[in-house]
């Protein structure tokens, strides 16, 4: 019953070859395959968005998608994001605006975050909230969130 | 006193690198060798006893390693704990694996174990138990009706408590009211959903006869304690570790029968065992909050002078008791007064149980209820009296000169200036143009509402002789060979930040840099004592043992430093980590090299220690009690029931502030809770007791859409109850929220004669009472 | 969270899908996006044996306008469909509709063919192809044949398709130049599908109707085409009192979904209000 497929993934920039039951779900084969456990686990009906991964360039929620279907792809994860060079602009906003508190929304929430940047590089207050529909912070009562998306929107754009 | 550098400024939080990284490590991140990974049956059933259960295909199927249940386990773990102290309290025995009858849906049945978590979760489908169904009550009000069906049958009747607090004659001042007004109150369950859901790690070293247990928890130490009762193993061979943890919100303030599972498991297989709570378990079996049923009756002058105040209520407590499930009305109780002088208060709790899960501490905790009930009751009084809210408010309030204040449930305030709050919140929001604005936008059809909500709120819980298990907090500061410091707090921060405030305290009294200061809490191995994160004390009981503590070290220090410099600590200066003899600048010694003098332990005054620590245990000789005042504008569609939050503005009072952006945090995310609570949040079960909202597909928190723009600012009464004068911060907004919501909507509404409508407010419900028209 | 294990085929053509999909029989099921399947799966509310993923049949995944034909392959995903500028130059409505699913995570995976063929009666896609009248196009080893929009929903999770068959598009014709369109949901909060979805196509000569097609997802176990509101309104001069009258009719005889999210009968209201209220917001954008 427990067959196996092969799949090869690139993870962050690394070439991935593994076995792997075709029912294994994406966020379970990066955080306990891959251990990058970075991605997290919120809901078990898709809607919180803490399991958000880049997957070819666009974010999805890797808890609704097997492995297998990402063999071939490109995927990103939260420890994907700081270099050598320090923490990425999102990251450092959602640092400098306090834009996290327990902290376990939070790395969904900057890929989410990401993604909206890439198609928005100057989203207003509202397409903020809008581009983060589908993740759920418990904690800051987004406020704080939205002003780190905007602060990353200004140093992403004089980044460029 | 050393000059402030770091308290009451902005400094950025020092837990959060590792957060954005993805790179702290939450229970179910932890990477272990050889972990084996639980999974639990749960009844799908309200209520039913179990005739049978067959464990043999699941057994049998490749990669298991164990499947228990309750007559596996039997006695050999006690009763999941209850600590709240009544003496009518009936306390149901709290299996951690249900014996011969289920009481709710979700009880844990059986627990399959294999070497992966796939493996463990298909296991649970090869498990049949034989059911017989019993009948079930969800419905609080029938529960305690005579003939209901029994959750337990070795009782004559649901009731599980009794309580009442208050004071004075409340015949006497309806005898003197002109005006009596009466309401009903539905305080509906609410789930409290952090992100991160439970989760346990338990690990049993056999040559050491030691027990080590990750949770996912807000009191590392007291369920270290609770742990040992129930498994009868003694407490100091148990190490807690609470690692990040990802929000609480007061469900995780609680010892669970997982937690006592697990640790069973442990022991049983001698190694590791780990078990993470799905978010349909969570709805199932994670306690809920509110829960409360009652109804308020208030004695009025016409002047609006109110005389006395009566709630009675129930509370829904569930199946079983949670570690403080009796607690809650308590708080309820004591905080009906508001921020109100009300001479005659009396409130009845009565408990009972249901064939649902416990009702626990959820943020805010029985004190959301009371404010909800007095600042619902202000403004059906002020709608009764013709009054305008604002000035009913201002007839009532307690002035400043009154604190302490004495109130009429028992406690004594420790201080307050609500007329000040009230007056910020009202010149921000505009207060009077408004009024205009409402008048002229009805003319139009168009329905604008304008709500209060000047609460007050019990914190920094708290005088140990009011908590039943302890309200002191413990803080370690030291100072190592090396000159850095690192502190050990007794409370189990999960995203309030006292990585970062607890450090700024520390930094600015010892004159180090705040990277030099290392803040450990959380691990039962390191931090000696403790209580935990919860009745947002954090700051106010635990910053201030840290605070105390620190004094303490100073003090050594500068008596190491007198000794070295010889000279007497009255000639000594301290200023920037470096004490100095006065007038004579160049002749000084810094703090690091006191901490290595302190361990060097050559130069030390005759007959002291070596080292240069302190711990304190703070003892708080009362509550806190921040207050404040939240205005609320809504306009209502009174076709489709919708509701559009317009403005919003809070004027939050948590006495003084240690770090404004932290303070700003928590007081933005307690309102997006407190206000899913008015407009969102509901947890359904029918009346056969089935969860309808058994996911987050029908129970819907707030998202960033759904929160408004919202306009901030602070006033800053010191508390007289610690030497910080902070008071506490992590509930205020939820508990200020609600009600100003609910006051909008229902002041938008009053051209349609509607008085009161009970949470939360869905479109349906203001679609329907829209729908007799405009009268 | 974790779904019952699975055979997993990556068929390379279409043909090869629908011969693994006719071998497989009941016990098989395509997944596009695998974001209406997965769910279910991992729930165990579906457990089927054999999982025919499509990804590589790349053919199902274009858009193109040929002639007065808007033609959407069957794996163009929500968030291709919302910003697909065919899309939003010859049928904006889509593209709004599109824009309406779920969240942006969602809209990236969830295809507009996976979407028809689950049949979710509070889906958004179905208002939309009702209103516009698209055609589906649908294969099997058998052969092909195509089907009208308002023939293929059945019920609740229950559409005309054949197990054996395989969706590999649809097509609408490009509405005529001037043709206004509106789209209003009313969102279950918590999980964000609809209460009520109202999709409205509409064109008028000065203030007259001339015509209009009006789809409505959430109300009832099937999402329907409001022929009667349509006919009422074709003709007619688009007033705010006659749109309100035409409106009232739109959940006549209709067998509304009740739950706890709405009753039966606020559902109907609110297919009433928002049906109105579309119509006003097509003649408004
Ligand atoms: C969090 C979340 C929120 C959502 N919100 C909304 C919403 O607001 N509105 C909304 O309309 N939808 C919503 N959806 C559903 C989403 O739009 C799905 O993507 C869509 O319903 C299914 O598309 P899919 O490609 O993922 O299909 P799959 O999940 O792959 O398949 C769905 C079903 O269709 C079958 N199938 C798929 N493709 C074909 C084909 N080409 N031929 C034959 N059979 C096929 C499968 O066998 C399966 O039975 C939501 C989903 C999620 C997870
Ligand atoms: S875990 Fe993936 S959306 Fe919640
Ligand atoms: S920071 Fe805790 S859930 Fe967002």
């Amino acid at each position: 019953m427990s067959n196996t497929t092969t799949i090869q993934v690139r993870v962050n920039g690394v070439s991935r070859t593994e076995e792997v039951q075709p029912r294994l779900l994406l966020v379970h084969y990066l955080r306990d395959v891959l251990g990058l456990t970075g991605t997290h686990i919120g809901c078990e009906t898709s809607l919180c968005g803490a399991c958000t991964v880049m997957v070819d360039g666009a974010a999805v929620k890797s808890c609704t998608l097997l492995a297998v279907q990402t063999d071939g792809c490109e995927v990103e994860t939260i420890e994907s994001l700081a270099t050598d060079d320090g923490l990425h602009p999102i990251q450092e906003a959602f640092w400098d605006c306090h834009g996290l508190q327990c902290g376990f929304c939070t790395p969904g929430m900057i890929m989410a975050t990401r993604q909206l940047l890439q198609e928005n590089p100057s989203p207003s207050e509202e397409e903020i909230r809008h581009g983060l529909e589908g993740n759920i912070c418990r904690c800051t009562g987004y406020k704080h969130i939205v002003d780190a998306v905007k602060q990353a929107a200004e140093q992403m754009k004089a980044g460029t | 006193m050393p000059v402030s550098k770091l308290v009451g400024t902005k400094v950025k939080r020092r837990e959060d690198p590792r957060l954005v990284q993805g790179l702290s490590h939450y229970v179910d991140d932890l990477r272990m060798a050889d972990v084996m990974h639980a999974a639990i049956l749960r009844s799908p059933h309200a209520h039913a006893r179990i005739n049978g259960i067959n464990t043999d295909a699941a057994r049998a199927l490749s990669g298991v390693v164990t499947v228990l249940t309750g007559a596996d386990i039997g006695d050999s773990v006690g009763s999941v704990p209850c600590a709240a102290a009544n003496p009518t309290l009936r306390t149901p025995p709290h299996p951690v694996l249900a014996q011969d009858e289920v009481r709710y849906v979700g009880e844990p049945v059986a627990v399959a174990v294999a070497g992966d978590s796939y493996t463990a979760r298909d296991a649970l489908d090869l498990i049949e138990v034989d059911y017989e169904p019993l009948p079930a009550v969800s419905d609080l009000e029938k529960a305690l009706q005579p003939g209901s069906p029994l959750v337990h049958s070795q009782w004559d009747s649901n009731q599980a408590f009794t309580f009442e607090c208050g004071t004075g004659d409340m015949d006497k001042a309806r005898a003197e009211a002109d005006v009596i007004v009466k309401q009903k109150f539905i305080h509906q369950r609410l789930a409290p959903i952090p992100v991160e859901t439970r989760g346990v790690v338990a690990r049993y070293f056999p040559g050491e006869d030691e027990l080590t247990v990750w949770s996912s928890t807000q009191i590392p130490h007291l369920l270290r304690a609770m742990l040992a009762l129930m498994l009868n193993f003694p407490e100091h061979r148990i190490r807690i570790i609470a690692p990040e943890v990802g929000g609480g919100f007061g469900c995780k303030l609680n010892v669970y029968r997982e937690e006592g599972l697990l640790a069973h498991l442990a022991m049983k297989l001698k190694g590791t065992v780990k078990w993470i709570e799905g978010r349909r378990e969570n709805m199932q079996a994670t306690i809920h909050g509110r829960g409360q049923v009652g109804t308020v009756e208030a004695a009025v002058k016409k002047d609006g002078t109110i005389l006395g105040v009566t709630y009675d209520s129930l509370l829904d407590t569930g199946a079983y008791h949670q570690l403080l499930t009796p607690g809650m009305p308590p708080l309820t109780g004591l905080m009906i007064s508001g921020s109100y002088k009300i001479p005659t208060l009396k409130f009845t709790s009565t408990g009972g149980f249901t064939n649902k899960v416990a009702t626990d501490a959820y943020r805010g905790a029985g004190r959301p209820e009371a404010t909800l009930v007095i600042e619902r009751t202000l403004d059906l009084i002020a709608r009764e009296l013709d009054m305008d809210p604002v000035e009913l408010r201002r007839k009532n309030f307690a002035q400043p000169s009154d604190f302490p204040l004495q109130v009429a449930t028992g406690l004594a305030y420790d201080s307050g200036n609500y007329q000040a709050a009230l007056d910020r919140a009202l010149e921000m929001v505009g207060y009077q143009d408004l009024r205009a604005e409402q008048q002229r936008l009805r003319e139009q059809g168009r329905y604008l509402g304008i709500g209060f909500s000047t609460y007050v709120e019990i914190c920094a819980m708290g005088p140990s002789a009011a908590l039943p298990a302890g309200g002191w907090e413990s803080g370690t500061v030291r100072m190592d060979f090396t000159g850095k410091a690192t502190v050990l707090t007794g409370v189990s921060p999960h995203g309030q930040g006292e990585e970062t405030t607890f450090a700024q305290i520390v930094s600015d009294d010892l004159g180090v840099p705040i990277e030099d200061v290392a803040v450990l809490h959380g691990d039962t191995a390191v931090v000696p004592n403790g209580i935990g994160t919860f009745g947002s004390r954090g700051i106010s009981v635990g910053g201030t043992a840290v605070y105390m503590a620190t004094q303490q070290v100073r003090e050594k220090a500068e008596a190491i430093a007198a000794n070295v410099l010889e000279c007497s600590t009255d000639d000594l200066e301290f200023e920037d980590g470096k004490f100095t003899v006065k007038g004579v600048p160049d002749k000084g010694i810094t703090i690091q090299e006191v901490a290595l003098q302190a361990h060097v332990a050559t130069k030390l005054p005759a007959g002291m220690e070596p080292g240069l620590q302190a711990t304190s245990v703070f003892e708080p000789s009362n509550f806190t009690f921040p207050f404040g005042t939240h205005i609320c504008v809504v306009e209502v569609d009174t076709q489709s029931g919708e509701i559009e939050i317009k403005k919003y503005v809070a004027v939050d009072d948590c006495g003084k502030v240690i770090n404004p952006m932290i303070v700003d945090g928590q007081v933005q995310g307690g309102i997006a809770q407190g206000l899913g609570q008015a407009l969102l949040e509901e947890v359904v079960y029918d009346e056969d007791g089935q969860l309808v909202t058994g996911s987050l597909m029908d129970y819907a928190v707030a998202r960033a859409e759904d929160l408004p723009q919202l306009e901030f600012d602070r006033t800053e009464t010191p508390s007289p109850v610690n030497p910080m004068g902070v008071k506490g911060v992590g509930e205020a907004g939820t508990i200020g929220s609600t009600p100003s919501i609910v006051n909008a909507v229902v002041d938008a509404l009053a051209p349609f004669g509607v008085k009161h409508i009970d949470l939360p407010l869905k479109p349906e419900k203001i679609w329907r009472l829209c729908q007799g028209g405009n009268k | 969270m974790i779904p019952a294990a699975f055979d997993y085929i990556v068929p390379d053509s279409l043909e090869a899908a629908a011969a693994s999909l006719a071998e497989a029989g009941d016990n098989g099921k395509v997944m596009a996006g695998g974001h209406s399947l997965l769910p279910m799966m991992k729930l165990r509310l579906a457990q089927p044996g054999v999982v025919i993923d499509l990804k590589r049949l790349d053919s199902l995944r274009r858009i193109q306008v040929d002639g007065g034909t808007l033609r959407i392959g069957a794996l163009v995903t929500h968030h291709q469909v919302e910003t697909s500028s065919e899309v939003k130059d010859n049928c904006a409505l889509l593209a709004r509709v599109a824009g309406s699913i779920g969240d942006p995570q969602v809209r990236n995976r969830g295809t507009i063919g996976g979407s028809v063929v689950h049949g979710d009666p509070a889906a958004d896609w179905p208002a939309a192809l009702l209103a516009m009248g698209a055609e589906l196009t649908l294969t099997s080893s058998g052969g092909a044949r195509s089907m009208a929009a308002g023939d293929f929903f059945l019920g609740p999770l229950t559409t005309a398709i054949e197990a054996s068959e395989i969706l590999t598009g649809l097509s609408v014709a490009v509405p005529a130049a001037g043709t206004r369109a509106a789209y209003r949901k009313v969102k279950q909060k918590a999980s964000g599908f609809a209460i009520v979805g109202i999709a409205v196509c509409l064109q008028a000569d000065g203030d007259t109707c001339t015509d209009v097609g009006i789809g409505v997802t959430g109300l009832a176990g099937t999402p329907f085409r409001a022929t009667a509101v349509e006919d009422q309104l074709r003709g007619k001069a688009l007033t705010a009192d006659n749109i309100t009258a035409a409106a009232a009719g739109v959940a006549d005889g209709v067998d509304a979904l009740d739950d706890i999210h709405a009753s039966g009968e606020f559902r109907a209201h609110l297919a009433r209000l928002n049906t109105a209220r579309a119509i006003q917001d097509a003649l408004g954008g």
